[in-house]
């Protein structure tokens, strides 16, 4: 029964993919795609509901693993990858409509969001320690073409480093799992068994911890330079700022996450068989810099896509560090840091592409007076921003403040720090987007309505969930936190 | 005695292969002619398939002969038909990439390799039989090639670069574990061919736009 959920979701975006990859080039491609997404997400729920009922559960050979911890990130993607598939419709008609984008490349964006969905639905559910790595790279592969989709010289470049440096993060990787595969053999023996997560966990403590440590070093590095941490984040704002908004959106709001995710799943390891904080220590070391620098290049940007981008580090920078404290409080909040933080993010950048949309540029200074010539993308740029800030009540407040005391209880000296860095940002984002939302306008009409419901429906989620946890979501987080501690 | 002189005969071959690619991947980080770094890099994927084949025959592994197969069909075969045409086909067959300062490149190799050899000196204490000491040199492959996509200022070569730091993990793979399961081999394969593919479309595009296949017109985006 579970194989068959596990194939719904997996297989629903690869076919997705492959009809797209047919027919991207009718008029009714968005309406399938956002078809295929919703499919997809029902999946999800499905698969979810059944994992939270019965606990952990492998399928097909054990090939596929899922538990409360995973489960939760893959509803997460199904969930953001839908809303934004919702969103992109009308968002490409009016850039078709400007001229900036044609029919084959609306075809390749089609197709490509699908196998994007399957790579990392892939990687968060695989068992595999060598397929997580493959799913990875696949999932860098599918996104590169869509950086470049406007096929500008500043796009071209984005994605040329994006190639480049997500392919030598991802290398290292690859050495960090052979390594783990070298220490798992001398216990496990030799082939297929010795890469699954279940019997490498069930083994850890007889991991060779030399090897291990080695192994992990190299493993975060690679994913970290995926989740962008500083410094190995150059390519995050340039791919951020220069791709199509959707993608932005995808890529700010699960890819990050999913290799948060890959990390996660190493940490348990090395953990248990080294029996120290090692793993942990370093993880708080490149998140505090990444909370830090991404804060701090806040106020230098000029694009606001690409300051919202920094923003994306900063609060990945965040959710690694409380990941990094460890314990049973941390990496719930934590996990309610990934879920708000990749709604109102994602929603952000959905309102950010229509006010773009509206004025023809990313330059902050020549945005003014959204609220005047459209009060939805105003308030919704308004309300996103007042939320991935931390302004009470939204859910980004309740989970930065149980980082936040968590922080100042086991680890006094990194909380001025945290809290200077939340601070800088406070000043640079609201200082830029406050006179882009109140004044005089320079937006023009759009030739299509825009797509505010997803904006909406997301930040009314992170407000709700910010006033009140329903206690089945809490049981859930609750269950899946205490699988690292 | 007749055992252990075949052991011995196989890991002294094995050595030796393993110190040519040292020495190939050395030569890539010397060679400024593009038609000459990719038969390099087409070499270097035949020792990589001759050491799997040995390492294959000396421990009865018999996915690790699928593998061998698959390097060669891949890169020795495939890649470097795709990377001769794609090259016959942008003009840039004869091009040659001016290297600032080649014998500084590379005493800062020599500096990486002994660093490598330092860094996997516990890991290869633990290896037993024929591995022993591979995965230094695969680790100094591996950062040897990092090296050389710094150093590199034509998107084309830099693609090479990427692609030797590739077989490098996969010396790495075969060399300190007798390879991986043949599913993940196989996933990697795939990923390394569309990789390639898509660096294709993207020579082309660069080339459109920047009239060049030059990286130095691509620095371009900065926070400022």
């Amino acid at each position: 029964m579970i194989d068959f959920q596990l194939l719904a979701l997996l297989a629903t975006p690869l076919l997705g993919g492959v009809f797209l990859a047919l027919f991207g080039s009718r008029t009714w491609a968005a309406e399938l795609n956002s078809l295929m997404s919703g499919a997809t997400l029902l999946a999800a729920i499905v698969l979810t509901l059944r994992v939270i009922d019965s606990g952990p559960q492998v399928a097909f050979g054990e090939q596929f693993f899922i538990d409360p911890f995973n489960v939760f990130l893959v509803t997460l993607t199904a969930f953001v990858a839908f809303t934004t598939s919702l969103f992109s419709r009308p968002y490409m008609r009016i850039e078709q409509h400007h001229g900036k984008l044609n029919t084959p490349m609306l075809h390749l964006y089609y197709s490509m969001y699908q196998l994007f969905t399957f790579t990392m639905l892939v990687a968060l559910t695989t068992n595999n320690m060598g397929i997580i790595w493959v799913a990875m790279e696949a999932a860098t592969l599918s996104t590169v073409l869509l950086v470049s989709l406007y096929r500008t010289p500043a796009s071209l470049e984005a994605a040329w480093k994006y190639f480049i440096l997500c392919g030598v993060g991802i290398a290292l990787a690859l050495f960090g799992t052979i390594l783990l595969y070298f220490a798992a053999e001398r216990v496990l023996g030799e082939g297929g068994t010795a890469l699954l997560w279940t019997h490498l966990n069930q083994v850890k403590g007889e991991l060779e911890p030399t090897v291990l440590k080695l192994a992990f070093v190299f493993l975060l590095v690679g994913y970290g330079t995926k989740i962008g941490l500083v410094p190995l984040h150059s390519w995050l704002p340039d791919a951020h700022a220069e791709g199509p908004t959707p993608v932005s959106a995808v890529l700010s709001g699960l890819l990050l996450n999913v290799a948060l995710c890959a990390v996660m799943r190493s940490k348990v390891l090395v953990d248990g068989s080294l029996g120290t904080h090692f793993a942990g220590n370093l993880m708080m070391g490149f998140g505090l810099l990444s909370v830090l620098v991404g804060a701090l290049f806040l106020s230098r940007q000029k694009d606001v896509k690409r300051m919202f981008a920094y923003s994306s580090i900063e609060h990945m920078g965040l959710i690694t560090f409380s990941f990094g404290m460890g314990g049973a409080v941390a990496n719930f909040a934590a996990m309610l840091h990934m879920t708000m933080h990749s709604l109102t993010k994602s929603a952000i950048f959905f309102a950010v592409g229509h006010a773009v949309q509206k004025v023809g540029t990313q330059q902050m200074e020549h945005i003014r007076g959204l609220l005047h010539v459209s009060p939805t993308v105003g308030w919704g740029l308004l309300l996103g921003t007042f939320a991935i800030l931390g302004m009470p009540p939204f859910g980004v407040f309740a989970s930065e403040f149980l980082i936040i005391t968590t922080a100042m209880h086991d680890y006094p000296w990194t909380t001025p720090i945290l809290l200077l860095a939340l601070g800088i940002a406070f000043a640079s984002i609201f200082g830029k987007i406050q006179p882009m939302v109140f004044g005089a306008t320079t937006a023009k009409p759009l030739p299509h309505p825009p797509a505010l419901l997803p904006v909406f429906l997301h930040l009314f989620l992170v407000l709700l969930l910010g006033l009140y946890m329903p206690p089945y979501l809490a049981n859930w987080y609750r269950q899946a936190a205490a699988l690292f501690s | 005695m007749g055992a252990l002189v075949q052991i011995s005969l196989t890991l002294q071959f094995i050595n030796l292969l393993a110190a040519m690619l040292l020495l190939i991947v050395f030569a890539m980080l010397g060679q400024r002619r593009i038609f000459s770094l990719i038969n390099l890099f087409a070499w270097q994927g035949l020792v990589l398939s001759i050491s799997t084949v040995v390492v294959a025959y000396s421990t009865a592994q018999q996915h690790l002969y699928y593998s061998a197969a698959l390097t060669v069909l891949l890169k020795v075969l495939i890649l470097p038909w795709l990377l001769y045409r794609l090259i016959r086909k942008l003009n840039i067959r004869w091009d040659v990439e001016r290297l600032i300062n080649i014998p500084t490149t590379m005493l800062v190799g020599i500096a990486l390799v002994i660093f490598a050899f330092n860094l996997a000196a516990p890991i290869s204490q633990l290896s037993e039989g024929i591995t022993r000491g591979l995965i230094g040199i695969a680790l100094a492959s591996v950062l040897l090639s990092l090296l050389m996509m710094l150093t590199r200022r034509k998107a084309v070569s830099q693609v090479v670069a990427f692609l030797s730091l590739e077989n490098s993990l996969f010396f790495a793979a075969t060399s300190a574990t007798q390879g991986m399961p043949l599913v993940v081999e196989l996933g990697i394969a795939l990923d390394v061919l569309v990789a390639t593919f898509i660096f294709g479309i993207f020579f082309f595009q660069i080339r459109e736009t920047f009239d060049s296949l030059d990286i130095t017109h691509m620095e371009k985006l900065k926070d400022d």
